[in-house]
Parts: structure tokens; sequence; C-alpha cells
């Protein structure tokens, strides 16, 4: 009998046991990543995956493919500059909410604005959870957080309505409870030419949902089941997150444009034709 | 002035002394050794009717620091090592335009992104600018939990009344290790004439904050009034604490944490019936360059002992010259030397004019 877990190829099993936490949800999107990737049967030698800084940020380290694991919201732009030196490389950079919005914003939304051709998979669990659960871009208004400890009172970032108004032609967005949906959208996600964009909505039991009533990580999953509404193509500005509400869940955004790449290659055609 | 005794974790101990020194701005970025002083102004800001913004970035936090300062504020921001080095471009510009502010750097091993074990690696660009251009930070390294608190109000002080960046220079082990420490009960900060803020210009002529200056004869002049107030800076600002040096044949130069470790050496040897002194430089920048100079004239020997592969001793060599020898003990990556290691680099010391 083959006692052998079929991901296991994918993983750096001499890195194990994994720091994350029990009962958290980076663990989940990870294996419908490589799920994924096996869906699409994609060579190893073709994949790089780059993180940036916190729980999430360990993603790229446990992955058995070339991986980076960058400095502190830097993910995107050294994916950039990864695919525009080998554009045969599928560059996926899988990491947290604080590190790609907050700190890395900037970078997240010019990566869409020139529609690089870049898969990008964003764990959201609310709170900067490495570093002890402080509140994020992406805390709801009146959740706890270590430096919010009168619950928060700024607005979150809508993260795919902030990925297709900066440009991302492909956005989606699933909990953690939603294995099957979730694999299926980073499979579509990877599949498609430019700027792509899944959120995972996620638990932190150990500091996010310790502050906010969702003790376990069964808790989360409870209320992501309960709680989570499934619709095709609704309008990104009607998906806003709150606490403790419903969560709305699907893909949002599935359109074509020419890449950074292509325009690149047109522009630059004519410059070259000269030139030689 | 009244007291009471707190338990406070060093880096709780920093917040507690910026509430009182006036700081009623506070910014900062999560990373990890520092993150008790952003949930600490979180929690108590508030109630002194101060605001707390956790900033998307360290490039952001010490922008906003720099818009609070140049208001007239009282404004803090702190980080580690990478999230400090993120924070050296506003650094340099508010050197510039002589904005006044504390940044506190709960140092880690670097570099790049290093580790978080407690290290003294960040020496350089603490005492050196550590951005670009003519000018220099103050630096004020604390070694006890009450020292995180003292010389955070200190470090308030200076800053407005030179107008630079004060720097407070720790560590993890001092940052999470928590001690009894004295709070002032009744402290009142001192107020600083500020007639450069931006408050309006009702009534006065418009004012400009800045640090550009295109005429390179101007930016000259300008550079020679900055570098005379560190000159003034570097002759009333010096601090230092000497431990047994006065029949010391052998002095342990060390700040921080490093000279925690230090005084249980020097204890030790003190113990055996070795001489053992300890010289520890409070203020990094000024440097106590004289003090280490006439230590070093009548001792045999100087032992640098630092968390790093090797920054201070540098300034130590250079205000030594060629009085005495100086050697050099340095763990780093987080790692921390136990008073018995020390002690073993104190013993194998040889001392030329001895037997
Ligand atoms: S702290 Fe939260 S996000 Fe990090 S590993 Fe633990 S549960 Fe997961």
């Amino acid at each position: 009998m083959n006692t052998q877990n079929p991901l296991e190829p994918y993983l750096r099993l001499d890195r194990m046991p994994h720091i994350w936490c029990s009962g958290c949800g980076i663990g989940t999107s990870v294996n419908c990543f490589i799920r994924a990737l096996m869906d699409l049967n994609m060579p190893k030698e073709k994949i790089c995956v780059v993180s940036g800084i916190g729980c999430t940020g360990r993603v790229a380290g446990y992955l058995n493919l070339d991986s980076f694991h960058t400095t502190h919201g830097r993910a995107i732009p050294f994916a950039t500059g990864l695919k525009l030196a080998n554009p045969d490389l599928k560059v996926i950079v899988f990491s947290g909410d604080g590190d790609l919005v907050a700190i890395g914003g900037n970078h997240f939304i010019h990566a869409a604005q020139r529609n690089m051709d870049i898969t990008v998979i964003c764990v959201n669990n609310f709170n900067y959870a490495m570093t002890g659960g402080q509140y994020g871009p992406t805390t709801p208004i009146q959740a706890k957080s270590s430096t919010a400890p009168y619950g928060s009172f700024q607005m979150p970032f809508n993260l795919p309505k902030l990925a297709e108004s900066a440009g991302a032609v492909y956005v989606a967005r699933w909990t953690t409870y939603h294995v099957r949906q979730l694999r299926k959208s980073m499979r579509e996600a990877m599949n498609k030419k430019g700027f792509s964009f899944v959120e995972v909505i996620s638990q932190c039991p150990t500091l996010y949902g310790r502050k906010n009533q969702f003790r376990s990580g069964r808790d989360s999953m409870l209320w992501y089941k309960e709680h989570s509404v499934a619709r095709n193509h609704p309008l990104t500005s009607d998906i806003n997150l709150g606490f403790r509400t419903y969560i709305l869940v699907g893909k949002f955004i599935d359109i074509e444009k020419p890449t950074f790449l292509d325009g690149l290659n047109e522009r630059y055609k004519g410059v070259r034709e000269k030139i030689a | 002035m009244k007291y009471v005794t707190k338990l406070l974790k060093g880096n709780e101990a920093i917040g507690e002394g910026a509430i009182l020194a006036g700081c009623r701005y506070y910014f900062g970025y999560p990373i990890t050794p520092q993150n008790e002083i952003p949930e600490y102004m979180s929690r108590n800001l508030p109630a002194v009717g101060g605001t707390f913004v956790q900033s998307e970035s360290e490039l952001a936090a010490i922008n906003l620091v720099m818009g609070a300062a140049a208001a007239g504020g009282r404004a803090m921001t702190s980080s580690s090592s990478p999230g400090v080095s993120l924070m050296q471009e506003g650094i340099s510009y508010m050197a510039g335009m002589e904005v006044p502010a504390v940044v506190v750097n709960v140092v880690r091993g670097g570099p790049g992104l290093g580790g978080i074990g407690p290290a003294q690696s960040d020496y350089f660009q603490a005492t050196k600018g550590g951005g670009h251009g003519d000018y220099f930070t103050l630096c004020l390294a604390p070694s006890t939990a009450q020292e995180m608190l003292d010389l955070t109000i200190l470090a308030f002080d200076i800053a407005d009344r030179y107008r630079c960046v004060t720097i407070i220079l720790a560590d993890g082990l001092l940052g999470q290790m928590a001690e009894s420490v004295e709070v002032p009960l009744d402290y009142k900060p001192r107020e600083y004439k500020k007639d450069w803020i931006m408050d309006g210009c009702k009534g006065r002529p418009p004012r400009i904050v800045r640090s550009l200056f295109l005429d390179p004869a101007e930016l000259e002049k300008h550079n020679f009034h900055l570098s005379e107030k560190y000159r003034e800076i570097c002759k009333k600002e010096v601090r230092f604490e000497r431990f047994k040096t006065r029949d010391a044949d052998i002095v342990l130069v060390a700040y921080g944490t490093s000279a925690r470790i230090c005084k249980a050496v020097v204890e030790m040897a003190r113990a055996d019936g070795l001489k053992l002194g300890l010289l520890r430089p409070v203020t990094l920048y000024p440097f106590p360059e004289k003090e280490i100079r006439k230590t070093a004239e009548r001792a045999k020997a100087l032992l640098v002992v630092e968390l790093s592969m090797g920054q201070m001793v540098q300034d130590v060599k250079r205000a030594v010259g060629d009085a005495c020898p100086v050697l050099f003990k340095g763990r780093t990556g987080g790692m921390v030397f136990t008073p018995e290691e020390v002690y073993q680099s104190v013993k194998k010391i040889k001392i030329k004019d001895e037997g």
C-alpha cells in the first residue's frame, strides 16, 4: 500500500513540522494551491513561488519548488523582476494581507495597473498574526486586535474591489471552507494571462480568533459554512466584509486585457526593427 | 518628586516614559521584538488625548512622525532593525529640516531580515548618521528597564533642545525582560519654544520647513550650522557610567545588554582578586571619547564587548590611539555571551609589562 501523501513531492518535508498553529487556515490554502498545481500538470521547473513576511510569508519556504522569501511587502516587485527576466516562468506570489496591501500596497496596485502576468494569492486573516495580532488594512470595524484594544474604527480594504479598480483581470474570493472552489479558482488564476488575484478568507484562531469570538479553527469554519454566500460576478463594490457578517464569495472578475509584456513587445517591436 | 514602583517590560517602560515626556503622537508598524511599544501606546494614548496610528509601513510611520513634529507635537515611532532601515530616508530629511523626534530601535540580528534575537549590530547606523547626507542622530543606549523609561524622557528633551532626531538603541532582551521601574508620578515635561513650527501663519510671516537647498553656498551654510550644533552636542551631552574602573588593570567597554553582562563579569573577577572594571557609554553619539582615552591611559588593556562583529570597537580604538591595547569580544546573530564566556576572554588577556 502506498502511504505517501500525494502532496508530499511538493513539500520540503525536511522543514516539517511547520510553524503554523493547529486550526490555522494557511495549511488549507497551501493544500488547495498544491492540488491546483497538480491539476494543471505544470512541470515543477516552470514554477516559482514568492512570499513576503508574516505567517503566510512562510509558505514559500515549505514548497519544494524554486521559492523566494523576500523582505516585507516586496514580494510583488521581486516577482515582477523575476517574470521580466524570465517570462517563461509561472510566477505566483503567496502572502498575507498585511504584507500585500499595507506595506506592499503600492506594489500591489501598480502590478495590477501594469497587468503584470503574475498570480497573487492573498491569505486574509484580518490581522498581523506573526507579530502578535495587530490590526491591519483588512481588520473589520469593531474587531479587536492587540493595537486596537477598544475595537477597530478604520474602514477596511475591500481587496477584490481594490484589485479590480487597479486593473486585475481575474479576481476571486473564497474561504478556507470552500476547498473545492478555492482549488478551482487558483487553477483558473494561474491559467489566466495577466494579473490574477485570489483572496482566501482564512482563520487565525490564535490571535484574531481569540480576540473576536472565533476561538477555534472549527468556530471559523462553521461560520464560513453558515455565513458565506456564493455569487458569480456580483459588483465588487457590494462585497465589503464586516465584523461577523455575511461573506460574499465567488469569482468576481474574469476579463481579457493585454499584459505588460504584450504591450512592451508590441511597442518595442518597431524600435527593435529600426535599430536592426 | 513622588514615584510609584511598577513591574514593566523594557518596551513598556519606553511607552510609559514617552507618555510622561508629553509624547502624544505615536505611529508605528508591527515588527518583533518591539511590539509591546505600539501595543502600550494604543492602549494608553487615548486616555491622555493622544493619537495612535498603525501606519501601513515604516516609511509611512516616519513621515507621520515628521508631520506631527512639524506641527509642534512630541512624536515617536519605534521599530526593529529592518524597519529602522526603511525609516532612514525620513530621518535624513528630519535632520536636514531640523524636525525633532524620538525613534526607538529595538535591534535584532541582521543583515537583511536576520533573526529576532538580541544584537548590537546597528551601532554604525545609529551613530554615524544612518541615511544619506552630512548629519548625526543622537543615540542613547539604555541597559535596564529603568533606563528605558528615564532615557526616553531625556530623548524627548534633547530632541527638542537641539531640534534633532534622538535614537534609543535597545534590543529584544532589554525590551521584553520585566524589571521593577520607579515611575515618577508628577513629572512635568519641559516646554520648549518652537518658533519654527507649522501652526498657521496668523499674525506672522509664513514659515517654511525644508531640506532642499539648491544653491550650493546656501546648503554649505546650512551644513555648517548643523555641524556647529553637533559640536555643541558633543560638548554637552556625553553620558557614561563607570563601574569599578578607578584601580582597574583591565577595563571592559560595553553598552546596553552587553554592559549588563559585563557588570556580572566585573563582580566575578573582583571576587577572584582581579582588578577589572567597566566603562559603559550611555550616549553612543556623542561618544565618551575623552573618558575612554583617560581610562586607557591608566589601564593596561581595554576589552570591548559587543553583540556584533565589532562596531563600537572602532570608535574605542580611535579614542584610545596608542594609549593601551584594545581587544575585542563579540557574538552575533542573536547569540548572547554568558558572563563566564566573557570572563574567559578576560583571563586570556596577557598584560605585557607584568612579571
Ligand atoms: S498566528 Fe494565526 S495566522 Fe499565524 S499560524 Fe497561528 S493561527 Fe495561523
